[in-house]
Order: structure tokens, then sequence, then C-alpha cells
């Protein structure tokens, strides 16, 4: 599904002494199938801006359009297009309330009227994709591991098969191999599935191996929006803002001040490796 | 659903009430409440109609933003009016449907009730909206001090009181979240009739008390890992003081304090 952001702008505690502009004239076009990666410091407007998309918060100026429709144009419909857009939000294990996994994850589905027997397949098809086994189906969502919380959280919303899948920082508070894992299986899950994926995040390092495209904001403001390789010309504007290149693009710019030139769209140590050792058969003495 | 509540609400801007000891506040408040139960009469209502007015003009806080906090306790100004109404026994009945009489004297009851209770929970929430939490629990901790001789425990109710008010937002906050998250998940809070929606509400309210022990759990951790242990020994950062301002404001206190007590016993 594409999406499109037009002129929005979200004011908190409008006419008030709480008055804060939080996202101000955003326009941002979004194709269907990409993975897009929203970057930014807290209190940038990423939260704000996604939960646009599936009509949590009405834009105080502005509309969204999704595959060129209105999503607020009609108050009956917000609960076909929150089917259609899944929203993870941050720490998302806090929304689990159910006395098993089965029956949490089984929540969404059956909001949507679901019969028992799709409900079962769909549930059982979210929990196998996020790496839930079996024995863990009937245990009580409380008994477990902090990732565990979490992507059982992931697969509450991912059972709604949702053709657009939004995630607010899914990896915030775990441990690197809990991170990693999640990414991996939002990676898999995108391309088996093609599906409109946004993923917010405040480390370069994540996004960048995993997204087509990349959202800067900055002070509720699009700073840059375009592939990494576009987006990571302007390190020295990131930097300023508190933002930074992946570690590894600094290396390559090193490279290239001597005069050895990789390709731009380098992003993680591996690859940077199996570049250097190409440079070095084709030019080595 | 609406969480704008605006009772218990700090208004953060600068005014001559804001920058007042909140003793003179809670003093002023109290009071002005005890007082209003002594009016009888019109003249008594317009003085202190007047001298609310000059308190909210003080406080800078806007009329419209205060109206909207009273807007959630419509429900009760609504009831006492009615209950007034339908129950005061008078001489002029104007009429009557089955064993009710609707009298001009609960006519005039009720209304008074309505002025009364209205005033109240403006000077009450002008209290609030001028007083951080933390100055009012100061303040309260400070009043109920001569009762510890009886053995009422100032300091821990403060303490309590200062916890209760901190959460309330941070537990509005997450009830907000939580909704959102349900919502996102086809959760419906709007329509359906009440039976059912209270039933919606339980995926709201199970994460909210897990959540709430958690934190009180990591609190009291905190508290003690930073050797809280009551109030033996401890000292303020900021000990509370009385300036000028409070003076003055204590002497008009007194003058409208007067001058209620003289409409109701000597004018009449």
């Amino acid at each position: 599904m594409s999406i499109e952001i037009k002129n929005l702008t979200y004011i908190y505690g409008n006419n008030t002494a709480f008055y804060k502009k939080a996202l101000d004239n955003i326009n941002i076009s979004i194709n269907d199938g990409e993975f897009i990666g929203i970057i930014g410091h807290t209190g940038s407007g990423k939260s704000t801006l996604i939960q646009h998309l599936n009509g949590l918060i009405k834009p105080t100026e502005g509309t969204i359009l999704l595959n060129g429709e209105d999503i607020n144009s009609d108050k009956k419909k917000l609960k076909e297009i929150r089917q259609k857009v899944g929203l993870v939000l941050q720490y998302p294990e806090y929304q689990l309330f159910e006395d098993t996994v089965f029956k949490d994850v089984s929540f969404g589905p059956k909001n949507m009227g679901l019969s028992d027997e799709e409900v079962d397949k769909v549930v059982r098809e979210a929990l196998s994709l996020v790496g839930i086994s079996e024995d863990t189906y009937y245990k009580s969502p409380f008994d477990l591991s902090g990732g565990q919380k979490r992507r059982i959280a992931i697969a509450g919303v991912i059972a709604m098969k949702p053709q657009v899948l939004i995630l607010d920082e899914p990896t915030a508070g775990l441990d690197p191999h809990g991170r990693d894992e999640i990414l991996n299986q939002i990676k898999i899950m995108h391309n088996k599935t093609k599906n409109t994926t946004i993923l917010v995040s405040h480390s370069m390092e994540d996004i960048s191996k995993l997204v087509d495209k990349i959202i800067v904001m900055h002070d509720s403001k699009v700073m840059y929006f375009g592939t990494p390789s576009e987006v990571f010309k302007h390190v020295d504007e990131l930097e300023k803002i508190g933002l930074a290149a992946p570690q590894i693009s600094y290396l390559i710019k090193k490279l290239e001040k001597r005069g050895i030139i990789l390709k731009n769209d380098i992003y993680t140590v591996e690859e940077a490796t199996k570049e250097i050792y190409k440079y070095l058969k084709t030019n080595g003495d | 659903m609406n969480f704008n509540i605006s009772i218990g609400q700090y208004y953060p801007i600068n005014s001559y009430l804001h920058d007042l000891d909140p003793r003179t506040k809670l003093l002023g408040s109290f009071s002005f409440i005890v007082l209003l139960f002594f009016i009888n009469s019109i003249l008594g209502y317009i003085v202190s109609a007047i001298f609310l007015a000059i308190v909210i003009k003080l406080s800078n806080v806007p009329l419209k933003f205060m109206l909207k906090g009273l807007r959630a306790l419509m429900g009760i100004i609504i009831f006492t009016v009615l209950l007034n109404m339908l129950f005061v026994r008078g001489e002029n009945v104007i009429f009557s449907i089955w064993k009710i009489n609707i009298s001009w004297e609960g006519i005039i009851m009720a209304l008074r009730m309505a002025v009364r209770l209205i005033m109240l929970l403006m000077m009450s929430s002008i209290l609030t909206l001028t007083t951080t939490p933390m100055q009012l629990t100061e303040g309260i901790e400070y009043c109920l001090k001569p009762f510890k001789k009886i053995g009422i425990p100032s300091h821990e109710i403060a303490m309590m009181m200062t916890i209760a008010l901190r959460f309330i937002p941070t537990l509005m906050e997450e009830a907000d979240k939580i909704m959102k998250a349900q919502k996102a998940r086809g959760a419906d809070f709007e329509t359906g009739n009440l039976l059912s929606r209270i039933k919606n509400l339980v995926p709201i309210l199970i994460p909210l008390f897990v959540s709430a022990f958690r934190r009180a759990d990591e609190l009291a951790m905190a508290m003690e890992a930073r050797c809280y242990r009551g109030d033996i020994n401890r000292t303020r950062l900021k000990e509370l003081e009385f300036s000028k301002n409070d003076f003055i404001c204590m002497i008009c206190l007194l003058i409208f304090a007067i001058v209620i007590i003289y409409i109701r016993f000597i004018l009449k």
C-alpha cells in the first residue's frame, strides 16, 4: 500500500500554556512495498508521525492518503484502516493482558471478526514468524523474558495480517543479541510478504542495514528523505544534530580521501571487508 | 474517552498567586470554602464572587482553561441541583407530579447550592493550578505538624500524597499508551452498550495495574537505595518562607472574613 502524507502539522495542547508543535508541515510519499526507516532524536516527532498513519491521532492540519484515500474521512472506517496499517508501539510488551500467549495474540484477529479456525491459523502463523515455539503458547505472557514478551506483542499485530507494518523502536531496551534477532526477523518478514514496512529507530547502524529509504526527523520537521547513500552524504549535518552515519562509512570516506574509491553503499563491517579484499585483489601490489 | 481533567493539574506560568507561599494559599482556599457556608444572602454571594474574580485575575490562568476542568465535575453539580429541586419541601408549590413537589424554595435552594459548589470547585482548582504538587504537599505537611503529638504521621501522609499526585499524570500517560496499543489491535472503546464497554476496559486495566505495581516496586527500591527512612532527621533543600505578599494576602483574607461574618450576623 502506498502512503502519502500531505502538509501534515500536529500541535499538542493548542491555545494553552502546554502548546507544542510536534509536527511541522510534513510531506512524504511512500511507495508500495518499500522498507522505510525513520530516525531522529527523542522529541523529534517520530512517534507522533507514525501514530497519524493509522488514525490514532488526528492531524491538526493536512491529510494522510492510504492508496489515495484519506484515512480520516470516515470515522467508521478507522477499524478497517487499523487492520490494514499494523502499528507496534514502543515497549509493546506493556499491552499484554491475557492469561495465555495464544489468547493474547488472538485479541487482534478476534476484533477483526475472524472465525475461530481462521484465528487459530493466523495466530500460529504469527507466533512462528516471530520465533515463539509451541510449548510457550499456553504459558502466561507475564512469566516470560522481556525479549519473548516483546516478540509476542509484535505477533499480536502481525496476526492481523496488516498490509503496512509500522514498528516504533522495536529494539529499545533489548540486549544486542535480542536486537539482532528482532531486526533479522523483521527483514525476513519484509522479504517474504513484500509489505510496506516502516521502522522507527535512533540507531543509524540498525536502520542502514535494512531499509530502502531513510527519513531523518529533526525539530518536528523532515530534514532528509532518501536512500541511505543519499542521506549519509550529509554526515557533517547529521553529526551537528547528534546523529551519525554508520561507523564503517567514516572509514570508507577516509579511504576515499586517499584515492581508494569503493562503492558508496557499504554500511556493515562484513560488506566493507569484502569490498576492501576485492579492491586489494584488483589493485594490490 | 477523554483524560483532559484540569482539576489537580498545575498550570506552569508566573503570577502573583504562583509566587505565594503554599501555606498561605492552603489557608486562604480552606477558609474561603468554610466561609462560603456562612453565606445566606445575595449580598454575601456577590462579595464572595468579587473576591473569587480578583483571585482568578491574580492567578493569570485563562478562565477558559479553568472552566474546562469544571466541566468534568458538571455531573456532581447537576445531581445536587436536581436533588434539591425535587426534595426540598416549601410553601409555594409550583407544580407537583406524583409525590414530588417542586417549590419556589426548592429552586432557590438548588441555585444557592449550585453557586456555592461552583465557587468551591473554582477555588480549589485555583489552588492546584497555581501550586506545584511538591509545594502543596510541603504546605500540607507543615499544616499537619501540630497534630503529630496526637499520633498523626504528617510526614508520611505528605509523602504518600506527593507520590500519588506525582503518578497521576504518569498513569494517565500510560493508560493513553495502552489504549492506543489496543486500538491499534482493533479494540473499540467508543461504541456498544454499557456492559460491553466495561468489558472492553479489561485490556486496558490489566496492563495498567501490572505496570502500576511494577512502578511502585521500583520506586520503593529506589527510595531505599537512597537511604529514605521516613521523617527521621530529614532536612529540606528549600525551606518554606513567608514574604511581604503573604502578609498582604492574609490581611485581605481577614478583611474578607470579617465582611462575610458581618453580613451574616450583624447586617441582618
